[in-house]
């Protein structure tokens, strides 16, 4: 088999950076982040590339493959066309740390404004019975393995289009998997409303493109938060009800029978399904 | 220079953040400790993140006729009467509370019909046992531990790495670092540590294991005098991929067998039938059609008389089973064998498994619900670790505790799938519980001396010293440890061969100090691997010293020369510790079984 060529981002925040190119033999089955340990271990041995499980479980390799945000450990070698130039770079939405690692703590800091999971304190756990059709979509929501190369596509966050907040496609995703789980109890309206800066999403999916988990990341869970955020603060009815209400918990006005999901849980909203074949899988 | 060290006291230092860790974390931190969470990759990327199959505990959901008393002797019978009873007992007794808190947490397990947690059939384990979430169970727990700690407040120091702990006259006091991102060290004077770092598959070349698993743990309390125990069992998991090479070792989960995966050699030939062992033949089906059976009703949700396949046999006679159909020519065409699961339907098996789908879709041009897949023995876990109290987590050094797949007791010669999930939960709530009490009992404050602090600086700063004609790189001397322990210390052993690894390792041991890396400290991975180096040092020795004493064969442990048991060695653990002039390994007697738990193991 003909050697791989990779160009090779190299640099710190101090300094210029450079694309260093080398020459890798190639075995069967072979994926870009093995070709980056082949050239730690023979090229270039304080090459900083981050990295954990090399199984797609972790989501830790995140970086552009010729221009693509992609986990390096799932990006095979035989993908690319003999003799073609494989050019591997950081991700480009977050500060460089060196050379393919960036400082990704932006994302944990998010994370920690999101109000926790909370179960109901009248239903003991004794009694909890969901369906599993009722937890499929937050199932799917759980798969995130974090590898924000959602946020990294993401142009809100990669051109740094706003001054104002915006969680990113990672967390209205972990958000929506709280929304949507059958007995969480608490409000997160607003938080996604200001802190969350979900109006600025708008729509161009490029997130649920690059999930190498496959979620589908705009279609289940950002447009649905929309709606349920848009209900809150721009329904005029809701506004009404909500007036003569007293309140805006999503808990269902007559108290519900111990455990049915079917009540106490909103499953996603049949409306906000698009059409399913215009985003499914991955274009890899 | 030392009084300017950055500088993070806490009451509980915990290193690492994978399951134990963070349970650990949750525990000291829920009992009012300061607790510092220390990881050396970012949070939530820990090994437990990998774990698939699912988490043992014997919630009686799906199968009624369970108990914790069962749980209990599968776990000892599975680890050939090996394992520390009490924490078997204690771990089989917690694992259904442990669970039913990750749901209330916010866990979200599959569900059985009427809407409680799914249990799955896993190996040696007489009941449907494992609650899961498909194939990915270790990232739910993990997710759930780690939005718990964060939503609790708990400091987390990631990318962080230990390389030293601190002794004080007759105690731990805590740690030193650095920081990956800078390479600028950090100590971490602490009045309780807690080992929770994971194994030791790296020092093995074909392993399921992510880079993290370098005996960081295991090397950091020998060096600091506590005692290991157990090395020699090594669980070689029967099913890793074995093509391309690119990915060989990555784990087949055991939940393909659960389901009701078949394995064949190139023959066709259902093999399993030929290696149960005698005295457990009753426990499995007598017929293709006896197993078909039960793959049925499990597959329908339904109990059924019939009993489990040959494939649900233990880990270690699998991996030996697969082995021996390799050896004698009866491999697959890339030296393993054949795991059918496409007998089943395609929706089924996608749903059930998806992440096997998509990993041999993605990595291997393999369809799993279309055809066979090839696969392998892969190094996946050690059984033996720290030698811990059973109801603390303390290990032999005061103030140091250990809790997870570091410490060892738990599991005697081979463990069981799922319950590494279930001990990481039970026993990192325990230590966590623990570590905090002492803490709490010491009033003096924490305090590092600064001449261990000096040497170990002096030791960080060592690699970027001059090279000369006889400087080493850290990738030579971590392949040429591989290949000794892959080649000698592998699934079957004889004397030769581990006295062959046991020079080899001394030798690449004296050429450590000569390392020499380029660079500078910031993310710089050939000065990080350094360190690992000799920690897997640490845990290969004691490993292939362990194997070497051990004259008999027992659970994951093969001695070609050796190959039965051996009753008097079924009375002894290993013990390996620090002595004057390096490693010394002897035994120590199993630890009692108590009256009401040997009547537990007497078949009925």
């Amino acid at each position: 088999m003909a050697d791989a060529h990779l160009r090779v981002f190299r640099g710190t925040p101090s300094t210029e950076g450079t694309f260093d190119e080398f020459d890798v033999p190639v075995e069967e089955g072979m994926v870009v982040l093995d070709a980056l340990h082949w050239i730690q271990a023979h090229d270039a041995p304080d090459l900083a590339v981050r990295w954990n499980c090399k199984a797609a479980k972790c989501g830790s390799c995140s970086a552009e493959v010729n221009g693509r945000p992609s986990l390096t450990c799932k990006t095979r070698l035989s993908d690319f066309e003999e003799g073609e130039t494989i050019q591997v770079e950081p991700m480009r939405a977050f500060p460089l740390i060196r050379d393919l690692v960036t400082d990704v703590s932006w994302n944990y800091e998010v994370n920690k404004t999101i109000p926790p999971f909370q179960p109901p304190a009248d239903q003991p756990q004794e009694t909890w019975r969901w369906q599993q059709e009722d937890i499929e979509r937050v199932q799917e929501f759980r798969k995130c393995i974090e590898c924000f190369l959602c946020q990294d596509v993401c142009h809100v966050l990669r051109n740094h289009e706003t001054k104002q907040p915006f969680m990113g496609p990672r967390f209205l995703v972990r958000s929506a998997g709280l929304e949507m789980h059958p007995i969480d109890t608490a409000d997160r309206m607003e938080h996604l409303k200001d802190e969350g800066g979900i109006a600025l999403c708008n729509i161009t999916k490029c997130c649920t493109e690059v999930c190498p988990e496959h979620i589908k990341i705009t279609d289940n869970a950002i447009i649905p938060l929309k709606e349920r955020v848009a209900d809150r603060y721009y329904d005029p009815v809701q506004l009404f009800l909500r007036k003569i209400r007293g309140g805006g918990k999503k808990v269902p006005a007559e108290p519900a029978p111990a455990g049915a999901a079917s009540v106490t849980g909103e499953a996603a909203p049949a409306a906000a399904q698009v059409d399913p074949a215009t985003t499914d899988g991955s274009p890899s | 220079m030392i009084d300017r060290l950055e500088r993070h006291p806490h009451d509980v230092l915990v290193v690492g953040a994978g399951g134990a860790g963070l349970r650990a974390a949750i525990e000291a931190a829920a009992a009012g400790a300061s607790v510092g969470l220390v990881c050396k990759s970012l949070l939530g990327k820990a090994h437990t993140v990998m774990a698939e199959g699912g988490v043992a505990a014997a919630l009686r959901h799906v199968d009624e006729r369970d108990s914790w008393q069962t749980h209990f002797r599968d776990t000892m019978v599975g680890g050939k009467m090996m394992n520390n009873p009490r924490m078997a007992q204690l771990h089989a007794l917690e694992a259904p509370d442990r669970v039913r808190e990750l749901e209330a947490w916010g866990a979200v397990f599959d569900r059985t019909r009427d809407g409680r947690i799914l249990q799955r059939p896993f190996g040696g384990h007489s009941h449907p046992r494992l609650a899961h979430v498909g194939d990915r169970t270790g990232l739910e727990m993990i997710r759930t531990l780690q939005d718990r700690a964060v939503a609790m407040g708990i400091t987390v120091y990631m990318e962080c790495t230990i390389t030293h702990l601190m002794s004080g006259r007759d105690n731990v006091r805590g740690a030193v670092g650095y920081w990956r991102q800078t390479g600028e060290p950090v100590v971490f004077p602490a009045k309780a540590t807690v080992l929770a770092t994971g194994g030791v598959g790296r020092v093995y070349s074909v392993t399921s294991n992510s880079w993290e698993y370098s005996g960081d743990g295991q090397a950091l309390a020998y060096l600091a005098g506590a005692e290991l125990i157990d090395m020699e069992f090594v669980q070689f998991h029967p099913t890793g991929m074995v093509w391309p090479p690119g990915v060989r070792g990555l784990l087949v989960t055991e939940a393909v067998r659960g389901e009701g995966g078949i394995l064949r050699n190139k023959d066709g030939k259902r093999f399993m039938w030929d290696y149960l062992p005698e005295d457990r033949r009753e426990e499995y089906a007598a017929t293709d059609e006896e197993a078909a059976q039960w793959v049925k009703a499990l597959s329908a949700g339904q109990t059924t008389d019939a009993r489990r396949p040959p494939e649900l046999s233990t880990r270690d006679n699998v991996a030996r089973a697969i082995y021996t159909e390799v050896r004698e020519g009866r491999g697959s065409p890339h030296g393993g064998v054949f795991l059918d699961i496409s007998y089943l339907p395609a929706d089924h098996v996608r749903r059930k498994l998806p992440s096997m789908y998509e990993q041999f879709k993605e990595l291997a041009d393999v369809d799993i619900t279309a055809g066979p897949m090839e696969i392998g023995p892969t190094t996946h876990y050690i059984m033996g670790g720290i030698r811990v109290d059973a109801e603390t987590g303390a290990t032999t050094r005061e103030a140091l505790y250990a809790a997870g797949e570091v410490a060892g007791g738990m599991h005697g010669a081979n463990r069981l799938g799922g319950n590494s999930l279930s001990d990481l939960l039970v026993f990192g709530q325990r230590t966590g519980a623990a570590a905090a009490e002492y803490a709490k009992s010491r009033d003096d404050e924490p305090w590092l001396d600064p001449a261990g602090v000096q040497a170990a600086l002096a030791e960080l700063a060592a690699p970027f010293g001059e090279s000369g004609k006889d400087a080493e790189s850290p990738y030579r001397l971590h392949e040429e440890l591989q290949t000794a322990m892959e080649s000698k210390v592998g699934i079957f052993r004889t004397a030769a061969d581990l006295d062959d690894a046991i020079r080899e390792l001394d030798a690449i041991r004296a050429r450590w100090p000569n390392i020499r890396v380029s660079g500078g400290r910031a993310y710089n991975p050939g000065w990080n691997l350094v360190f690992e180096v000799r920690n897997m040092l640490v845990a290969a020795e004691a490993v292939a010293r362990s194997a070497r004493q051990r004259e008999e064969s027992r659970g994951a442990h093969s001695r070609i020369d050796f190959p039965e048991l051996n009753e008097k060695w079924g009375k002894k653990n290993s013990v390996v510790r620090l002595g004057v002039d390096g490693m010394e390994v002897g035994t120590t007697k199993l630890p009692k079984l108590p009256d009401e738990l040997r009547s537990l193991l007497a078949k009925e």
